[in-house]
């Protein structure tokens, strides 16, 4: 018999099983990459300031996430007497969750046959993965002008609706510079532009492989940018603006909700490691096996975001909103127009 | 800008490789202070006492009005300090007092582990000083 793809229609407890299993790969894999981001990053940061980052707790300070965790657990929690309880209880899930389901549609490894089924190493394939991933990267948003607003605090209104408008910029000009890679790969799914990138570059140059950062330089550019704008990463991240917002949308926040807040920021950065990994270096493709690539994939963007933190100051708002309008967003129309004309010239 | 952008990156990738970190473990490794350092004050003994004379130049010299000296005499009839003692609370460590003694008998040590948890414990008396 030949191997048939796993589905609800064969073999229900089967497909339950898998999905319960890939879901809760998913899910220790990510929350282990943002807990250790952290020692990562402070480690990284610490070095790269000449200086050691933490040290005390276990070698080289590598409890130290674990450490952070307990003392989050146990600090005291404040909700402010006039906040509106509920959307602040909320705000700080709406930002994470976004985070969390967005990896759903990232496919991590090659199909595997097992017995009689073939199981794909992705939660689940949506024909339009794309457009899920930019209407999850949305909804962030609301989580985090629902922050600003339920504090009752005026630093943590301007803040939140500061990165509001910084988050919707920048969604946009990184929406835009994806849709060229969709006009190349003539589909939306993102196992289909995942197997799009496979085989030698532009089917001639064998030495290369056919991702989408050879074709789309400027797009790849453009969506690492403003990705990282809009999951709010150093040099773009005027909500916390200390010198005059005072951590900005979060200021009313402690304790474990304030730890969410954190955990969403390092959440969203593997998401957009993954989605950039996926769309522009091939995904799942490489020398090792399955999905080993990816992950050291999403782990040279992860070092390469904590590089960029420790090498540039914050812009300034009016910059930034000025380079994201002015800059960004021409830039990707642009590069639409361009692949356009190359893709029917190619036909 | 690119070429600014890229000497940026390259040289905080230098300070990751090893060797550049310049942080000191504290409680565990010590650096040592300069001789000239300004530190816990100490009182200089002689043979059987401490070598002050209880002239009263120090107190009165103290920009932050931190010493205080009770003057006596012993048996040999010579002037000792009854009471002397530093609060340690003002103090801003400025030296004076052990310009000022004319028989050099304070001086400032490299001591600098000066954490306490009592308010009492930053009184600075002769026995303490003497050590
Ligand atoms: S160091 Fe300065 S402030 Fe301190 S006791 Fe001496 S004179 Fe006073
Ligand atoms: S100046 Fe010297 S001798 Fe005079 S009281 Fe102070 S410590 Fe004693």
């Amino acid at each position: 018999m030949t191997p048939e793809v796993l589905s609800l229609s064969n073999n229900v407890p089967l497909f339950l099983a898998s999905m319960l299993v890939k879901i809760l790969a998913v899910f220790v894999v990510v929350i282990l990459i943002v807990a250790y981001a952290t020692w990562v990053e402070r480690k990284v940061i610490g070095h790269m300031q000449t200086r050691l980052g933490p040290m005390r707790t276990g070698w080289h300070g590598l409890l130290q996430p674990i450490a952070d965790g307990l003392k989050l657990f146990f600090k005291e929690d404040i909700i402010p007497s006039e906040a509106s309880k509920v959307p602040f209880l909320l705000a700080p899930m709406m930002i994470l969750v976004p985070a969390f389901i967005t990896v759903a549609v990232v496919p991590f490894g090659p199909d595997l046959v097992i017995g009689d089924y073939i199981i794909s190493q992705q939660i689940t394939d949506l024909n339009v993965g794309i457009l899920y991933i930019l209407a999850m990267a949305g909804l962030g948003v609301y989580g985090i002008v629902l922050a600003g607003w339920a504090s009752n605090s005026k630093y943590s209104l301007l803040g939140g609706i500061r990165s509001s408008a910084q988050m919707v910029s920048y969604e946009l000009a990184a929406g835009l510079s994806i849709i060229a890679v969709f006009m190349l790969s003539e589909t939306l799914s993102l196992r289909g532009i995942v197997s799009a990138q496979m085989g030698p570059l532009w089917g001639s140059i064998s030495f290369l492989p056919n991702w989408y950062i050879f074709s789309q330089p400027l797009a790849f550019g453009l969506f690492v940018i403003c990705g990282l704008a809009e999951i709010n990463r150093t040099p773009f991240d005027l909500p916390e603006a200390e010198t005059e917002l005072v951590s900005g949308f979060c200021t009313e926040y402690s304790s474990m909700k304030y730890a969410l807040f954190f955990m969403a920021e390092y959440a969203n950065m593997v998401v957009i490691s993954a989605i950039a990994a996926t769309l522009f270096l091939g995904g799942w493709h490489g020398p090792f096996p399955g999905a080993i690539n990816l992950l050291l994939k999403v782990f040279a963007f992860m070092f390469f975001f904590i590089w960029l933190r420790a090498t540039f100051p914050r812009v300034r708002y009016d910059q930034l909103m000025t380079m994201g309008w002015k800059v960004f967003i021409p830039l990707s129309l642009a590069n639409i127009v361009l692949t356009g004309i190359v893709v029917v010239i190619l036909q | 800008m690119f070429r600014e952008f890229a000497k940026g990156l390259s040289i905080t990738f230098k300070h990751l490789l090893p060797g550049h970190s310049t942080t000191v473990q504290y409680p565990t490794e010590k650096l040592k202070p300069s001789d000239r350092f300004r530190g816990l004050h100490r009182l200089v003994p002689t043979q059987d006492r401490e070598k002050c004379v209880a002239c009263y130049l120090c107190p009165t010299v103290c920009p932050a009005k931190c010493i205080t000296v009770e003057s006596a005499e012993n048996e040999k009839g010579e002037k000792y300090p009854r009471v002397y003692k530093i609060d340690l609370l003002r103090c801003i460590f400025c030296g004076y007092c052990v310009e000022a003694c004319p028989v050099e008998a304070i001086e400032m040590t490299g001591t600098y582990e000066l954490a306490n948890y009592k308010r009492e414990d930053f009184e600075f008396t002769k026995e303490r000083l003497l050590k």
